[in-house]
């Protein structure tokens, strides 16, 4: 019996006057990893940058409708948008370390929640990489700027960043679409390790990654949600037609 | 005892700082109050507006000093007559300890009247003599309210002192001389015609423009459309860098150099004119006009260029018909950005341009500008005299002035480049 | 003749491609170049080598009008400098005037100066900061509020320094500092007469606006990904402004000090009245003492002094100096500025 982490009802979302998304209602199973497809431009990002509240940083956006996590709507007006972040947490499409060093990356979500204590701090960054597969690569040089990593490394670091806050959500927005094949299938496995403890949300442009990675999939297409399954399903016996066409790769 | 411990942890608990541990459930129901957020924003929010508050500031303080000219009929005004002669006193003759005490101690008129004889500034007997008039009312208020006043001088603000009624007779007097022809404040009989000053000013702004304007509209042009990159990238430095020269050293190149060798070359009699003036303060509105036209310019879409060439128009057509025109919005706030700077250019014109307040219309004559006035003014001048004043009104003409130009550059020009280049 | 030789070619360079404009008539490209109503709207010839011989005179007058400027810039430079350049010595930076200043060096100007320029900067830095601070992380960017808050700061930049003495004398002189007399020192005149205090505190309003652009401009090149990170980590709205935004804006608030104090070294007219003395036997002691600085210096020195000529070369002297001290920090923020842009387009 599966749990549902996220649901959302009849969700709309305006971008000033433009629709982007459009009566979405959808439930997302915990510790399983949703991936969201769709061409460019159909709203999966939108729809996933939602989920944690980052479209509250553009002025012009509204939402209508109920987004639940855990039960609890977030865009109830008593919630604490800040606590729900770090619950929430956020993997962006470009890699995006902060000018620190490695080490000052992955402690930052700790020490803005309050944790100074040196040895705390150091076994929460090490587990963090570790987690993130990319201890191994970094422990020698915790201390050089996260900008002489390479891509694939510092989209990782953002992973582990991401970890050392304890979310129970990560959202991934296109963590791979700017590596190379190599980086890519690294973050892929990853993600594989992390499903077991995380509940995880991935956009991606490209069909054979949701389907390596993914449990569940959504397909969007011009801000609505068109269809919903299991991975397996949705790619052997889609039940739209414009699913159907998407994956065979008849149009987007 | 419990129930006290109770409330006590509880206190101490709101201001231990929360600690989300690993695996801790976060609880996001509840909104959190976070005071160094809250702190942080209401003072950045607060320090924001001090540059609105420090617009309205300099409009009240600038205006309540020049007010007391237009206000000489008011009732309550001899109240401050004895504070200003304190005042004044502290001013002109602190040479003389005595005399200071002398308007804390007595209230007696005659002395106040000899104290007004006393003073060596002749602009000074000058008010007190025109008064005699309304002197003996005057003093009998003084008999009257002389404590009163001197017990609120502990209290009262300065610039209730300063809007002085003993200027009150020579406001009156001012107030009709400030439409003539003869700038003479310091005098027997001190007169304070604007005219020659405002004629001086807009001479000086003329002669500067059209000395500054044509060359900065044009090497803007120069380096936005026809310059190669590398020539662009020493040009345009070149010229920002004019604008980090101090106005004074300007002055002082102007005073120093070149009224000398403009003199030779032109030959003319007065050594520091209009002209010289002119063209030095030219120097500073350069790189002004050449900085907001070259963004104006360089605002221009890039597809109305290549548009133009793509018909067959050569890079100068381009150029002078097409790129040009698209921005005219934004050279007219760029030249009107440098007539404010010309208007209000202080130290260049007390350095180049003679300074003396002539009426005639030969640019290669002695001139004196609003600013310029004040500058020199200000420092020789009695608090709270009339003269005082009028500078001050002077300035009050400035600060209008250049916030109206301002406001048009901001605000009309704005909206009308933007249609323009939108094309709505 | 050299100028007749050098048109005569590039005359005929352009003839050149000209002619191979000419060969493209062929197919037609002529013909819509003709009719074309954006020619006849613009009533130009057809003939293309007037076009061409006004292209190049259009051209080269507005080079000589950047030349021009230029010149004029640089021989300004060479004058004073070459004026400047024998008193240039450290004996002149550092003793006091002598003989009723004929004589001796600048120093009680130059360290009247540069106390200036840090008390006006203490004073400019932090608010400008906050301000731009406001503006590009609180503010809505079409707000009524950021509006009207950027209206005030380029009206700030644009009122005559004049005005801002007037105000100094006004409000701080008049109205604070004589206030503060009546109610700290039961009239004493202490803070109610010019003196550094105020002549700081009016420079640094004239200077706030050139801090608050620098820090925005620079505060705008940091990447909106950043903040959205840090927010996403669930860290605050201050938490990601003073761990992340502030940092990486560091090097424009240094660019706008740097510009504000250039500004205020060389401003003379806020402190006409408001500090500045003709001359002071000792060094300012205290925030209520009166102060000598460059700028003021070279103003009373040219039109005051009694002797001009003999006071010549003082006078280049200290222009010199000025103009050394605000070229070098102009530098200084130029580069700075330049490399912030540089990181805004990488």
């Amino acid at each position: 019996m599966k749990t549902i982490k996220i649901q959302t009802e009849n969700m709309y979302l305006h971008y000033g006057s433009k629709m982007a998304l459009n009566n979405i209602s959808i439930s997302i199973p915990e510790n399983k990893v949703t991936a969201l497809i769709g061409p460019s431009g159909c709203g999966k990002s939108t729809f996933l940058r939602s989920l944690n509240r980052m479209n509250d940083l553009i002025d012009s956006v509204k939402i209508e409708g109920n987004v639940f996590i855990d039960g609890i709507n977030i865009y109830d007006k008593n919630i604490d948008v800040v606590n729900l972040r770090k619950k929430v947490g956020m993997v962006f499409q470009k890699s995006n370390p902060f000018a620190k060093s490695i080490f000052e990356n992955v402690a930052y979500g700790p020490r803005i929640n309050g944790i100074n204590n040196k040895n705390e701090l150091t076994e929460i960054v090490e587990t963090s990489l570790q987690n993130a597969a990319i201890w191994d690569e970094v422990k020698d040089r915790l201390y050089d700027s996260a900008l002489g990593l390479s891509g694939g490394q510092q989209q990782r670091l953002c992973i582990a960043r991401t970890l050392a806050v304890n979310p129970e959500i990560i959202l991934m927005d296109e963590p791979a679409s700017a590596l190379d094949p190599i980086s890519t299938s690294k973050i892929e496995e990853l993600i594989h390790e992390l499903k077991d403890k995380y509940t995880i949300v991935i956009v991606t442009h490209n069909m054979q990654q949701a389907a390596r990675v993914s449990d569940y999939t959504a397909f969007f297409y011009i801000g609505e949600l068109i269809e919903f399954d299991k991975t397996k399903k949705i790619y052997t016996n889609p039940d739209k037609k414009q699913t159907e066409d998407y994956i065979t790769g008849r149009f987007g | 005892m419990n129930k006290i411990k109770q409330i006590i942890s509880k206190l101490t608990g709101l201001f231990r700082k929360q600690k989300a541990m690993p695996g801790d459930k976060i609880d996001i129901t509840h909104k959190r109050f976070r005071w160094s957020d809250f702190i942080a924003e209401k003072i950045i929010k607060g320090v924001a507006f001090l540059s609105i508050t420090i617009i309205i500031l300099i409009f009240f303080f600038v205006f309540r000093e020049s007010f007391p000219i237009f206000n000489f009929g008011s009732k309550d005004k001899p109240k401050t007559e004895q504070l200003t002669a304190t005042k004044n006193q502290n001013n002109t003759a602190n040479q003389n300890p005595q005399q200071e005490q002398y308007g804390v101690e007595t209230t007696a008129p005659e002395k106040q009247e000899q104290y007004g004889a006393e003073t060596s500034e002749p602009a000074k007997q000058e008010q007190y003599g025109v008064e005699t008039t309304e002197a003996s009312q005057q003093e009998q208020y003084g008999v009257e309210t002389g404590k009163d006043s001197l017990m609120m001088g502990e209290n009262k603000t300065p610039n209730e002192a300063t809007e002085s009624g003993s200027t009150n007779a020579s406001n009156k007097q001012a107030i009709k001389t400030l439409i003539t022809k003869t700038w003479q404040p310091v005098s027997d009989n001190p007169r304070y015609g604007l005219l020659p000053l405002l004629l001086g000013t807009f001479k000086i702004t003329i002669i500067s423009l059209l000395f500054a304007a044509p060359l900065a509209i044009l090497a803007a042009l120069y380096t936005s459309v026809f310059a190669n990159k590398r020539l662009k990238e020493i040009i345009k430095p070149t010229i920002e860098m004019l604008a980090g020269i101090p106005s004074v050293v300007i002055g002082f190149f102007a005073l120093m150099v070149m009224a000398s060798f403009l003199q030779n070359l032109f030959g003319y009699a007065t050594r520091l004119n209009s002209f010289v003036g002119g063209i030095a303060m030219g120097l500073a509105a350069i790189p002004i006009i050449y900085t907001i036209t070259e963004d104006a310019l360089t605002a221009v879409p890039k597809t109305y260029y290549e548009a133009s060439l793509a018909l067959g128009a050569s890079k100068w057509q381009t150029a002078f018909f097409v790129i040009l025109p698209a921005a005219t919005p934004g050279i007219f706030a760029a030249v009107l950005l440098g007539i404010g700077r010309v208007f209000g250019e202080t130290m260049i014109a007390l350095m180049a341009t003679g300074n003396a307040a002539m009426m005639g219309l030969n640019p290669f004559e002695s001139v004196r500008t609003l600013a310029a006035t004040i500058g020199a003014e200000m420092a020789e001048v009695v608090f709270g005299d009339t003269h005082y004043n009028v500078l001050f009104l002077i300035g009050s003409m400035l600060f209008i002035f250049t916030f109206i130009i301002n406001a048009i550059a901001e605000f009309w020009v704005k909206g009308k480049l933007m249609k323009k280049i939108q094309g709505k | 003749m050299m100028l007749q030789k050098f048109y005569n070619s590039v005359r005929s360079k352009k003839q050149n491609r000209n002619n191979t404009i000419t060969e493209l008539n062929a197919d037609g490209f002529s013909t819509t170049f003709q009719k074309n109503s954006f020619f006849e709207m613009l009533k130009l010839k057809t003939n293309r080598y007037k076009r061409d011989a006004k292209g190049f005179i259009f051209e080269g007058i507005t080079l000589a009008s950047a030349l021009i400027i230029v010149a004029i810039l640089i021989v300004m430079l060479v004058v004073i400098f070459n004026g400047g350049k024998s008193m240039f010595t450290w004996e002149f930076l550092t003793t006091f005037p002598k003989e009723g200043m004929t004589k001796g060096g600048i120093f009680p100007a130059i360290y009247g100066t540069a106390l200036l320029v840090i008390i006006m900067s203490i004073a400019a830095v932090p608010f400008g900061t906050i301000t731009a601070i406001y503006l590009t992380e609180y503010a809505r960017e079409n707000s009524f509020i950021a509006r009207s808050i950027r209206f005030a700061v380029r009206t700030l930049a644009v009122i005559p320094s004049i005005i801002y003495g007037l105000f100094g004398l006004g409000f701080f002189i008049k109205y604070v500092g004589t206030g503060m007399d009546s109610v700290f020192l039961g009239g004493h005149l202490k803070w109610g007469q010019p003196n550094i205090l105020w002549a700081s505190l009016t420079m640094a309003l004239l200077t706030l606006p050139v801090v608050i652009v620098s820090v925005e401009e620079a505060l705008k090149t940091i990447p909106r990904e950043l903040r959205e990170a840090s927010l996403a980590l669930g860290a605050t709205k201050w938490q990601t402004i003073r761990k992340v935004v502030f940092p990486g804006s560091i090097s424009g608030i240094l660019t706008g000090a740097i510009l504000a104090v250039s500004r205020g070294a060389g401003e003379v007219a806020p402190i006409l009245f408001t500090g500045a003395a003709y001359y002071l036997a000792t060094l300012p002691g205290s925030l209520s003492d009166q102060f000598m600085v460059l700028g003021y210096h070279i103003y009373i020195m040219t039109t005051q002094s009694a002797n001009v000529d003999q006071t010549l070369p003082i006078q280049f002297g200290t222009t010199m100096v000025l103009l050394l001290l605000t070229f070098s920090l102009n530098i200084v923020a130029i580069i700075l500025r330049y490399r912030i842009r540089k990181r805004r387009i990488a």
